[in-house]
């Protein structure tokens, strides 16, 4: 098997900690994806693309859980993973208590209904010969989420409920825009009446002012439906404003995981502990002209995640980074952070 | 050697239009401009707006056959003591032109390198055309050009192909292309968009250096309104093919005179506390579509100000204050009210 070892942990086996706000409604322990390289003449496996490396999480009823990290940091592998859209290596998967890695097709399919998804690419995503009434019916049905005879009146609900006209029903992906096509991926998501949606990086290709509107009808969905999210992006900023906690990945590890509140103090300054977390903070250009600064410049570029580093990840790129950095992979640990709050952990021997 | 505060680049009633089975529709209406020596001109806009036909016009890049500049569209380059009017100048001015005066880069460095050919043949390719180097030495500048752009072992990369780099690497790999006959003017077609935020921060800051270095002048397209803040003089807004807003980049942060400008700037998520979690104010409903203009103001169906004068007559773009102009008829003008970069 693998000779990579699985990142190490301090809060162990998924234990559901009680006096969260919000039970966990999704748990993931030590999940890793290799995807086998192949060549040579025999089509052999001659290596690994490392994507994901042991992540463990919790998302609790009612959050939003937001990962970041640039392109190739196995966020949205994660994504899929965690929903079974791909089959994870070894972890383990827990869904409202209930192991999922493993089930079979039909045991499977009560938690394809309570589990969707979000793609980026609203076009690719949606079937270009599909009205959206068809594809919401064919859904619908399919897992029999509501009578027959209700399934018209449903729609007509949803579409509302995302902010497109009663007449859009009718209409084919292409005749809506970027923003529009957006809004019917969350339609889609909605109409199984899910508990749980992986969002990635859902407004990345809108413009701003789209983004906008997106990101608010997701947060009245989320208040509405007590919706639970896991929002891939790359946009530390979006993530900042729009989730409860992140987690920062690097390489398929994550480095840091806090809450999105403390990602800045209070007099504006990172409150990010982890060397990568406070790069990508300081990379963000301000929307300031008064405030003019020198962007945090990280020299290098990511490792392959084909041959990984021996010790951390990001050692090759950090700016404090020491001895110790290079030869040992630090373990994810828990810092002090406010009693009540969701817990702050950091990998890094610097902090 | 800048010849005073004259602008390099004067744009003046620059429309574009296309020719489609539809008809022919007019991208970009009437822009005004000018671009001095020195400066960076941030043109921003929501996709479709026109900032790319904008830049496209200028390079004379649009296809010929199915686009056109309207006539009494003027595009004026100067260079020294001649002056050149792009928006009428024949194939062989423009290749003079093109890449030795004027250069751009690219939103996708990927598809904007050749893959079969080596990126030291690229960067030699342009030498070729725009100078009378020999050899070795257009070989010697490719090099330079590749140490300039903070590629590390320029020898090694030059006999590099492009699939071989990473993103970063490529985009600065197209600069050293688009700088290496120290073109005058650099057109910037959202050089960042498709990078990572690392990596952005290493490419503006790139530029930034040989600006100062070269004293190029940059026009850099970009929705992103951060890297607007931190890297440009100007600011031109654009919406529905029309300049509606320009204005030195503080006076538009702070006091944005459009409501669409100001309406831009609110709907990007705030960094730090404060903000957390509260809804964005959005732009509500979508930008019209170019075959199916609204009459009056282009604006006027989004816009939270709008009178029943807008939805008869078009706005023209005036002068409102120093050095900045506005297409509104009611343009704000308190910035009391505003919640932009207050935190300063």
């Amino acid at each position: 098997m693998t000779t990579m070892p699985a990142q190490p942990t301090t809060n162990g086996a998924a234990a559901p900690a009680a006096p969260r706000p919000g039970e966990p409604l999704l748990e993931v322990t030590n999940l890793v994806k290799h995807f086998p390289v192949r060549g040579g003449v025999f089509n052999r496996v001659v290596g690994r693309v490392h994507a994901v490396n042991g992540v463990s999480l919790t998302v609790s009823r009612g959050e939003i859980l937001g990962v970041v990290g640039e392109s190739g940091c196995g966020k949205s592998t994660l994504g899929k993973l965690v929903i079974r859209l791909i089959e994870p290596t070894s972890g383990s998967i827990k869904f409202a208590g209930r192991e999922i890695t493993g089930l079979g097709h039909a045991e499977m399919m009560p938690f394809r209904r309570k589990m969707q998804i979000v793609f980026q690419d609203p076009y690719s995503s949606l079937n270009p010969r599909m009205t959206v009434r068809a594809m919401l019916r064919e859904a619908m049905l399919f897992h029999g989420v509501v009578e027959k005879s209700a399934v018209d009146d449903r729609i007509d609900q949803i579409i509302q409920t995302v902010g497109l006209r009663p007449d859009a029903a009718a209409k084919f992906p292409h005749e809506f825009s970027g923003g529009q096509r957006q809004r019917l991926g969350i339609a889609r998501a909605l109409a199984l009446k899910p508990e749980f949606i992986v969002a990635d990086e859902p407004v990345s290709a809108l413009d701003v002012s789209i983004q906008a509107q997106v990101l608010n009808l997701m947060m009245g969905l989320k208040e509405e439906f007590g919706l639970t999210l896991l929002f891939i992006s790359h946009d530390l900023k979006v993530v900042e404003h729009f989730c409860d906690r992140v987690m920062v990945m690097y390489l398929g590890f994550v480095v840091e995981e806090i809450a999105c509140d403390r990602l800045h103090n209070d007099d504006n300054s990172i409150g990010a502990l982890h060397p990568y977390s406070q790069a990508l903070l300081g990379a963000n250009p301000i929307d300031d002209p008064d405030d003019r600064r020198p962007l945090t410049v990280l020299q290098g570029d990511v490792p392959s995640p084909y041959d990984l580093p021996r010790g951390c990840p990001f050692a090759g790129r950090c700016p404090k980074v020491m001895d110790r950095c290079r030869q040992e992979m630090p373990p994810l640990v828990e810092r002090p952070s406010p009693a009540g709050g969701p817990p702050h952990r950091v990998a890094c021997w610097v902090v | 050697m800048t010849t005073g505060n004259q602008p390099i680049l004067s744009v003046r009633n620059l429309t574009t239009c296309f020719r489609t089975d539809r008809g022919v529709v007019t991208a970009i209406d009437d822009v005004n401009f000018d671009l001095r020596p020195g400066e960076t001109l941030g043109i921003v806009g929501e996709s479709g707006c026109g900032k790319t036909v904008t830049s496209k016009s200028i390079m004379r890049l649009l296809p010929e056959r199915t686009s056109f500049i309207k006539p009494g569209s003027r595009i004026l380059f100067r260079d020294g003591d001649r002056e050149t009017n792009i928006a009428d100048a024949d194939p062989a001015t423009m290749r003079r032109i093109r890449g030795a005066k004027i250069a751009m880069i690219f939103q996708e460095p990927m598809t904007s390198l050749n893959p079969v050919f080596t990126i030291g043949w690229q960067i030699d390719e342009a030498l070729k055309y725009h100078t009378d180097l020999d050899r070795r030495a257009r070989r010697a500048r490719a090099i330079e050009m590749l140490k300039l752009v903070e590629i590390p072992n320029p020898e090694r990369r030059f006999h590099e192909y492009p699939h071989q780099l990473s993103g970063g690497m490529r985009q600065r790999v197209m600069i050293a292309i688009a700088l290496c006959c120290e073109p005058a003017i650099l057109i910037a077609d959202e050089p960042t968009t498709a990078l990572d935020v690392t990596i952005q921060a290493q490419i503006l800051q790139l530029m930034e250096n040989l600006k100062r270095k070269l004293g190029t002048a940059i026009m850099l397209i970009t929705h992103n309104l951060g890297v607007v803040a931190q890297v440009c003089d100007r600011v031109l807004v654009m919406y529905a093919g029309r300049v509606i807003e320009s204005a030195p980049v503080r006076d538009l942060f702070h006091s944005p005179r459009h409501p669409y400008t100001k309406a831009l700037l609110e709907s990007i998520p705030k960094t730090g506390k404060k903000e957390h979690g509260k809804r964005l104010p959005t732009i509500e409903g979508i930008v019209p579509s170019l075959f199916d203009l609204p009459p009056g103001c282009r604006f006027r169906e989004r816009c939270a100000y709008a009178q029943p004068r807008c939805g008869k007559e078009e706005p023209a773009l005036v002068p409102c204050g120093d050095a900045r102009e506005v297409r509104c008829h009611f343009p704000l003008q308190s910035p009391a009210s505003l919640t932009v970069g207050a935190s300063a």
